[in-house]
């Protein structure tokens, strides 16, 4: 009776220790995984979460004011390096203020067409609303959607489809 | 069109309906019933006349080829080869030798007769029970020469409708959007078609961009959005006369638009501020009024056939989801529940169920609810495929699917694909370009 208690007792010490070594394991694992991830992040250098981080597409207005802002799958949402392309935009167009733009907004292949064209407006509304905050008159801005008829990326692939969520600012005159 | 064709029943024999052939159109059918459809027979002075006017060698025959292929791609009738046929055709229509069809594992036979009737093409069928040894249906119809594939399409749908119970879809047309060039630069044409792939015909010259026609049920009036001079607006075409007109007066995009089953407005979706809500418009006092007030995507909207409900596409739970409301916009209910996204439902014209297009797991399907959103069933998966158009009969659904491009981003195409309700008989339809977002017309004769 005694040895099975103390074989117990060994068995409980044996799984634990197995536990951590398979959690080490699994942390380490983790962190190939991760690390592998970024690096092929930065070797692409081209995406944030789902959201288009380079510059292939990318046109621009004046020197430094990049034409387009980029967005997550089903999102609207501005995010950080969007804001900063905006306030770029907003400073451009206060300082050259006979220009009207209109913002072009897109979606990914991955939708329905109708859904898209209420998505694009969503997103090309989203920039304007930004422009507007920094000053810029809405008489200046109008709105196209072209939901998912006009990707700049032909291709079948997420890094493809990021580029094509997108809001373009297109000089109107 | 409609008006162009003369149909006289000349005469309708009635028929008992005891013990006589069916189709069950309920299930999948694996095993589709043999049928024989003999060349309708012609006198040599009618042919001669018919293809001076018409171009072709011998129209009873092309007209029986029409009825062939309608049958097949129908998947319920297996058109039995001519070959082995054994009968003439002009014996065979005034009384056939049962055991000679038999012998060929024919179950029905379809024989007719065509003539030159003062420069009219007169066409009389009969529907044979082979098994029985008894006639199930006569009729014949007189018309203007040029309609006789129509006149095909027309006796296909009395022989589906004596054999299944319901109602066909073969004279019908599709309206769709025919495609060309890089993906990056689609060109879109507005394009319509008999159901059979026959008469294409381009209805827009590709300048502007051009999507979602949609028939009006109850006449030759289409419903689509247009890229005119950049402003993307719901219009309004007359196939007949070519008119097109703007709907409303509004200022911004409009789009999605889709006839009342009455045909008397137009539903459809307005975006503005970042915010699309669905309104209507009636098309006699052009009164607007807006049905949907929230501040999400509200996009898709298709009536219920009794018009009295509508269903749509909004993501106000977070995702595109289906929703059903009164058709005042009141009672506002999700019913799409299941994992993934849910959009363009439609109305089936049986009013039992709403089609729709799913996005699970990076696949597109198109599949079935009823419409409180119980027994949804999916009909077929794909890389990418959308849009689903009811057959009038409620029994085929039509849709498009895209391909997966290459790592070079080539190798895009578009087409129209066919399905039927029970998920059997999925099948591409012809198209002279690449297709996408088809609708079906109503029958264009009852």
């Amino acid at each position: 009776m005694k040895k099975l208690v103390l074989r117990n007792i060994d068995q409980g010490a044996l799984m634990k220790l197995n536990k951590i070594l398979k959690n080490t394991f699994l942390v380490l694992f983790a962190c190939l995984v991760l690390s592998a991830c970024a690096t092929s992040k930065k070797s692409t250098g081209q995406m944030q979460g789902d959201v288009y981080t380079g510059t292939d597409t990318v046109e621009y207005l004046a020197s430094g004011v990049p034409d387009r802002v980029f967005f997550a799958t089903n999102e609207s949402v501005l995010t950080t390096a969007s804001r900063e392309t905006l306030r770029k935009q907003a400073a451009w167009l206060r300082k050259n203020s006979d220009i009207t733009i209109v913002l072009e907004g897109h979606a990914d292949e991955r939708g329905t067409r109708e859904y898209n064209l209420a998505l694009g407006e969503r997103r090309a509304n989203a920039a304007k609303d930004y422009l507007m905050t920094y000053g810029i008159s809405s008489n200046r801005i109008s709105v196209l959607s072209y939901g998912k008829e006009r990707p700049v990326d032909s291709g079948s692939n997420p890094l493809a489809w990021s580029k094509n969520r997108r809001s373009v600012t297109v000089k109107a005159n | 069109m409609r008006n162009l064709i003369i149909l006289f029943l000349i005469f309708i024999i009635p028929t008992k309906a005891l013990g006589l052939i069916e189709v069950d159109i309920t299930r999948g059918n694996l095993n589709p019933l043999p049928i024989a459809v003999s060349p309708l027979s012609i006198d040599d002075e009618s042919k001669k006349s018919f293809e001076k006017t018409l171009k072709k060698k011998d129209i009873g025959s092309e007209i029986s080829k029409v009825i062939e292929k309608n049958l097949k791609t129908s998947g319920l009738f297996n058109p039995l080869d001519k070959n082995a046929f054994l009968q003439a055709p002009d014996i065979a229509h005034l009384k056939p030798r049962f055991e000679d069809w038999n012998l060929i594992k024919a179950q029905a036979l379809i024989t007719g007769k065509v003539k030159n009737v003062d420069d009219k093409l007169r066409v009389e069928f009969r529907l044979w029970d082979v098994l029985a040894g008894k006639e199930m249906m006569a009729l014949a119809f007189t018309t203007v020469p040029n309609n006789w594939r129509r006149v095909g399409h027309i006796i296909t749908d009395k022989v589906y409708e004596r054999l299944t119970g319901e109602k066909g879809y073969f004279d019908t047309r599709i309206i769709y959007v025919a495609e060309e060039g890089p993906k990056t630069k689609r060109i879109k044409k507005l394009a319509i078609m008999d159901q059979d792939g026959a008469n294409n015909k381009f209805l827009t010259l590709g300048n502007e961009l051009v999507l979602t026609p949609r028939f009006n049920p109850t006449s030759q009036m289409v419903t689509y959005l247009s890229y005119f001079r950049n402003l993307p607006r719901v219009y309004l075409l007359d196939i007949e006369t070519g008119i097109q007109e703007v709907v409303g007066d509004f200022p911004g995009m409009t789009f999605a638009p889709r006839f009342s089953p009455d045909g008397k407005k137009i539903i459809m979706s307005f975006a503005k501020d970042g915010n699309s809500d669905i309104y209507t418009m009636d098309l006699e006092n052009r009164i607007v009024e807006k049905i949907t007030n929230h501040p999400s995507i509200d996009t898709s909207p298709s009536y219920s056939p009794d018009g009295k409900f509508i269903c749509f596409n909004s993501d106000r739970s977070g995702y595109q989801q289906i929703y059903v409301m009164k058709s005042d916009g009141s009672n506002v209910k999700r019913i799409s529940f299941g994992n993934g996204l849910y959009g363009t439902p439609v109305w089936s014209p049986r009013g039992d169920l709403i089609a729709f297009t799913k996005l699970h797991k990076g696949k597109f399907y198109i599949g079935v609810m009823r419409t409180d959103g119980s027994g949804e069933r999916l009909l077929t998966e794909n890389f990418y495929q959308e849009a689903p158009s009811w057959s009038p009969n409620g029994r085929v659904l039509i849709f498009y699917r895209e391909t997966k491009t290459d790592d070079k981003g080539e190798g895009f195409s578009a087409k129209l694909w066919s399905i039927d309700l029970t998920g059997y008989n999925e099948r591409l339809v012809d198209t002279p370009t690449d297709a996408s977002d088809p609708s079906w017309s109503s029958l264009l004769s009852n």
